[in-house]
């Protein structure tokens, strides 16, 4: 339950995001991080925003994840 | 890290048992960790004398009989409660959440407190409770839907609270006699906590303290730097998941957890009664206190007949040890919570062995 995945902001308006992984997009909310440009990585758990971070550190998570056949939204 | 290295840290965790030359107990307090460890069949990777222990790491699991009982009587009022997807089956003295859905009740699952909130929004004329489980992880996002149900004024929304930390949770199983070596703390209660919330703790009990990520390679990783750290006969908190966890965690979201929440009691099945390991509403947050408005009376819940989820939770026996375990208690049909939720200690073994 304490899962959380490395997801891409796509569209930003104040606290709302939409992020994306492999494709899939959802709705994320940034207020637990403050704020987040669009391009920027986030690792996102029940709907939130729980850290920001950089694309290498998202790669080699999202990396471990494809391994495991385990790479969708649900994950989380 | 590349599923390549894991040879390298399966041997360095090999020579270090080795110089050890005793049994050495390492608890995992994160359900996400229980998961990955059968996963990654990492049990058949460790030496003889280094033994995985679960602990109370999975938020369904230690969630007191007592507050399943008030959630299903919740149930059975005219609200709407919405709760994550594990808790639904975990079994009640007479019912589930599930039961009293297909009894007529209405009982959604959702992904995060903020559907609920919306579904609040979206349905004036219709009470809306959520219920909420979880750890730091988790709270902080409870916190801000509830920032904003007081800012719209609600009137129909409402939360009942069943949150916990995970540190003092930690240091009751220590100071209940469990004989542990180490613990790979959890990794996303760590990006909201920082690793330093765990020094204190691992001092005060000279023990090692890795919090590490989800996957199977990353808890292979930090069973080898817990195993460093006894050889070499140092204590401390030390970070595994360093591409998530920064220094001093996530300052904001504690902020925003602590707002909204203050520390309180809390009872978490198994360990009984933790003084100040509980997340409780602050003054101002009354009125969506779902406990408070329905008046949900205190039931006497005692656990479920010769379940050993209470032992299991402590480290104090593994759970196919419980001789309920795979023959009356299955996935299917679950007596305890831990058989339950994928990331119980009961449910791991089941599955993966
Ligand atoms: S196997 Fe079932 S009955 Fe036994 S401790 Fe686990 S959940 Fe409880």
């Amino acid at each position: 339950m304490c899962l959380a995945v490395p997801v891409q902001v796509v569209w930003v308006e104040g606290d709302q995001a939409t992020v994306a992984l492999e494709g899939n997009t959802r709705t994320a909310n940034l207020s637990l991080v403050g704020d987040a440009a669009v391009g920027e990585w986030v690792l996102l758990h029940a709907g939130f925003a729980i850290e920001k971070i950089t694309p290498e550190e998202a790669e080699e998570t999202l990396g471990l994840l494809r391994e495991a056949g385990d790479l969708s939204l649900e994950t989380e | 890290m590349k599923p390549s290295d894991i040879g390298p840290t399966a041997h360095r965790i090999r020579e270090r048992a080795k110089t050890l030359d005793r049994r050495v107990r390492l608890m995992e307090v994160c359900g996400t960790h229980t998961h990955a460890i059968g996963r990654g069949g990492l049990r058949s990777l460790l030496p003889e004398n280094v033994e995985l222990v679960s602990g109370p790491g999975c938020p369904v699991c230690v969630t007191a009989q007592r507050d399943i009982e008030r959630m299903i009587l919740l149930a059975d009022l005219p609200v709407t409660v919405c709760t994550f997807g594990d808790m639904i089956r975990v079994p009640g003295l007479h019912s589930t959440l599930e039961q009293r859905r297909s009894a007529g009740a209405d009982v959604r699952v959702v992904y995060s407190p903020l559907n609920a909130l919306t579904l609040a929004m979206d349905n004036p004329d219709r009470d809306v409770a959520f219920l909420s489980v979880g750890f730091e992880t988790t709270t902080p996002g409870v916190a801000a839907v509830l920032l904003q149900a007081r800012a719209l004024e609600l009137k129909n929304f409402s939360v009942y609270t069943a949150n916990k930390l995970v540190v003092p949770a930690m240091e009751a199983v220590l100071a209940g006699g469990s004989l542990l070596d180490g613990f790979l703390t959890p990794g996303h209660v760590s990006v909201i906590l920082g690793i330093e919330a765990y020094e204190n703790l691992a001092q005060q009990y000279r023990i090692p303290c890795v919090a590490a990520g989800f996957d199977p390679l990353d808890v292979i990783e930090a069973v080898a730097q817990l195993l460093d750290c006894l050889v070499e006969n140092r204590c401390g908190s030390f970070v595994q998941y360093t591409r998530a966890v920064r220094p001093g965690g996530n300052a904001r979201a504690r902020e925003v957890m602590f707002s909204v929440f203050e520390p309180c009691d809390a009872e978490w099945r198994g360990l009984g009664t933790i003084p100040g390991s509980g997340l409780g509403l602050r003054a101002g947050f009354e009125a969506f206190d779902a406990a408070k408005r329905y008046a949900l009376p205190e039931v006497d819940a005692p656990d479920p007949p010769g379940c050993r989820c209470g032992e299991v939770l402590k480290g104090y026996i593994q759970a196919p040890q419980c001789p309920l375990f795979g023959k009356v208690c299955t996935p299917r049909h679950p007596l305890g919570p831990c058989m339950v939720s994928s990331e119980g200690a009961c449910a791991a073994r089941y599955k993966y062995g």
